[in-house]
């Protein structure tokens, strides 16, 4: 192996301090590009929990909807239009809305109602560790995720409230459905939705279509959007990717996390910079005595771009350490930050660009080098 | 092959700029043969070490050429020119510049590793050429664990690994006490007598005259012939005031 490797080792291990700065330095900037892009991702991961979870092939928005969560509503006569186009298997009327939910301590507390037919299914609560849902349509039931237990003021299957002035019951329980708002979700029969929500029997916040198996979606949709007049029709995905879009760039969210990261890098390359190019002033003798041996500028970049490396490559294991301890204490949080194996790949190739990019002062540095010096000395 | 390694003809040389311009070499023709130890001799800002530079293709001369194994130095950019330092010469500076924090082994290694010659054959060569400066016994020491006479051997056997047709020394033994001195010389002679090389020492130092095949001296620029008691008075302590 060459020794540029070796030279590159020895000159970042010698000054153990600039060593230890530099790491610290990658750390810092990479674990705050994770945390930021964690975020996002975790972010656009719960803005379509609900999309993602209902088993349908097709939405009938409002038209404008900007996501899930948006208020407006449709006419339900819509519903039997829908049902009459050719390879739709049924039409489920999904109703949600902010509500008050009130402790029976007398506290009040915002909640955020889904309503679902259990008859049609579509939109069920998931990961049910207690109680049935099916009792959701047997009265004024409600199932609620534990992670709202203490700000719900209850604490399993039995606990009591009242939503609107009815009185609630809670008959199921889901584990990890956590709302990106903090409001908590509460799902409940679409009937009591309505009463809950304030929906005009009439109405409801979207249709939910399921095709019949085998039918070609895009024409479908096309046959929907002739019958709906101006509510809009969407496939899952895009209604996935439009709620996205407005939540992550539509409130800014997307862009202050962005912003964030971009920060991170920076800081990273000034500092990674700053240590390599003093790191490379110090060592100018030894350079130039290269230079006076006969060696290329392009071996001595080696030297240089394999101290970035190694920077990079050990900021980057510490720093993707620090990354799995915050994945973990976030894990159960409002927000969780996720890391996808793409996230962890990117950050990698960030890491050693920014690095890299780092080494062109010292590079610049080196280059304007006089062998001659060394026999001044 | 010629016996002829390096040619200087007509090199004049300007360093500085402004008010600052001096005239270092102002007309030197010169050439070093194979087998031939010569000595630079002359008084300091006589223009020693601006000739070695320019011989050793670091400086280009101002008018004049210099040719290196059949090679104009003429309009060689600095890529070029550490080409030609790389395929040719070797350096042996007066402060050692070994790489404080690689061992001897690898300090020697380390020309052949510029030259792209990374294999366990390098590893060999650098240990031989260790051996052959009588280091052999040192080959993991870390420079500051060496004598100042153990270093420049060390250097010595950098310049030569790479089986250089020349090699440029620049006050070798100025550091070094008598006998470490003597042993530097009798390396480099032997490097010149039976690795039939060039070997151009620059020195102040009058106890290397004995390994001499040829003495040049350089007063302001010029070589001149040896002004008569030269010898004598290099030998006298420098006087007072
Ligand atoms: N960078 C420079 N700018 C201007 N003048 C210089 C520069 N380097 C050297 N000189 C001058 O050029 C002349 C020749 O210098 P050189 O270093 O070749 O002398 P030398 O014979 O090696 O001296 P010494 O025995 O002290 O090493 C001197 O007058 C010196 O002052
Ligand atoms: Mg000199």
């Amino acid at each position: 192996m060459s020794l540029t490797f070796t030279l590159a080792s020895r000159n970042l291990f010698h000054d153990r301090l600039r060593f230890v700065a530099t790491l610290v330095g990658i750390m810092f900037s990479v674990v705050l590009v994770m945390v930021q892009m964690g975020l996002f991702l975790g972010f656009g991961h719960m803005v379509t929990m609900m999309i993602d979870h209902a088993s349908g092939d097709v939405w009938v928005v409002p038209k404008g909807a900007k996501s899930f969560e948006d208020p407006s509503l449709l006419d339900l006569k819509l519903r039997n239009r829908v049902a009459g186009v050719a390879g739709v298997a049924n039409v489920i009327p999904v109703v949600i809305g902010f509500s008050d939910w009130r402790l029976d301590s007398g506290e009040v507390t915002p909640v955020f109602i889904v309503g679902l037919d259990l008859h049609d299914g579509g939109l069920h609560p998931w990961n049910v560790v207690e109680g049935d849902v099916q009792a959701l349509g047997q009265g004024p039931n409600v199932a609620v995720d534990r992670s709202y237990f203490e700000r719900l003021g209850v604490d399993g299957v039995g606990g009591t409230a009242e939503i609107r002035g009815r009185r609630v019951k809670v008959v199921a329980i889901t584990d990890g459905i956590r709302s990106f708002t903090t409001t908590p979700y509460i799902f409940v029969d679409v009937k009591n939705a309505r009463t809950y929500t304030g929906t005009p029997p009439d109405r409801a916040s979207d249709l939910l279509v399921r095709l019949d198996p085998g039918t070609d979606r895009d024409k479908a949709i096309e046959a929907i959007k002739a019958q709906v007049g101006d509510a809009e029709v969407l496939s899952a995905s895009q209604f996935r990717k439009r709620s996205r879009d407005f939540w992550l760039f539509g409130t800014g969210a997307g862009a202050a996390l962005f912003a964030g990261a971009l920060l991170g890098v920076i800081v990273g390359t000034v500092i990674v910079a700053q240590t390599l190019y003093s790191s490379t002033k110090d060592h100018l003798s030894e350079f130039a005595t290269l230079r006076a041996m006969g060696s290329s500028n392009g071996y001595i970049y080696n030297v240089i771009i394999y101290q970035a490396l190694l920077n990079a490559v050990i900021g980057f294991a510490f720093a993707a350490a620090i990354g799995a301890v915050v994945v973990q204490m976030t894990a159960k949080s409002a927000l969780p930050i996720v890391i996808t194996p793409w996230l962890v790949a990117g950050l990698l190739a960030l890491t050693i660009l920014m690095c890299v990019i780092s080494a062109i002062g010292a590079i610049f540095r080196v280059v304007r080098i006089d062998p001659a010096t060394v026999f001044m000395a | 092959m010629s016996d002829c390694i390096i040619e200087a003809k007509s090199v004049t040389r300007k360093l500085g700029s402004g008010a600052r311009e001096v005239q270092a070499l102002r007309g030197i023709d010169l050439s070093l043969s194979r087998g031939e130890l010569t000595l630079l001799m002359g008084p300091s800002g006589s223009g020693k070490t601006t000739l070695l530079l320019v011989l050793g293709c670091m400086l280009t001369p101002t008018s004049g050429t210099v040719t290196v194994c059949g090679t104009s130095t003429t309009n060689l950019d600095k890529e070029a020119l550490a080409k030609l330092r790389r395929d040719h010469i070797g350096f042996v500076f007066q402060s050692y510049h070994l790489f404080p924090t690689l061992t001897a082994a690898q300090n020697v290694q380390l020309a052949l590793d510029i030259r792209g010659d990374h294999g366990g054959a390098a590893v060999k060569r650098s240990r031989e050429a260790l051996a052959m400066v009588g280091l052999g016994s040192k080959i993991r020491s870390l420079p500051n664990a060496l004598s100042g006479g153990e270093q420049q051997r060390v250097a010595i056997a950098r310049a030569i690994v790479a089986n250089p047709s020349v090699v440029l020394a620049d006050e070798p033994t100025a550091a070094l006490d008598g006998e470490n001195g003597r042993t530097i010389m009798r390396t480099l002679a032997d490097i010149a007598h039976q690795r039939e090389r060039a070997v151009l020492v620059v020195t102040h130092d009058p106890r290397v005259i004995p390994f001499a095949d040829r003495i040049i001296h350089i007063e302001d620029g010029l070589l001149v012939d040896q002004p008569a008691g030269e010898v004598e008075r290099l030998r006298l302590p420098k006087a007072a005031g």
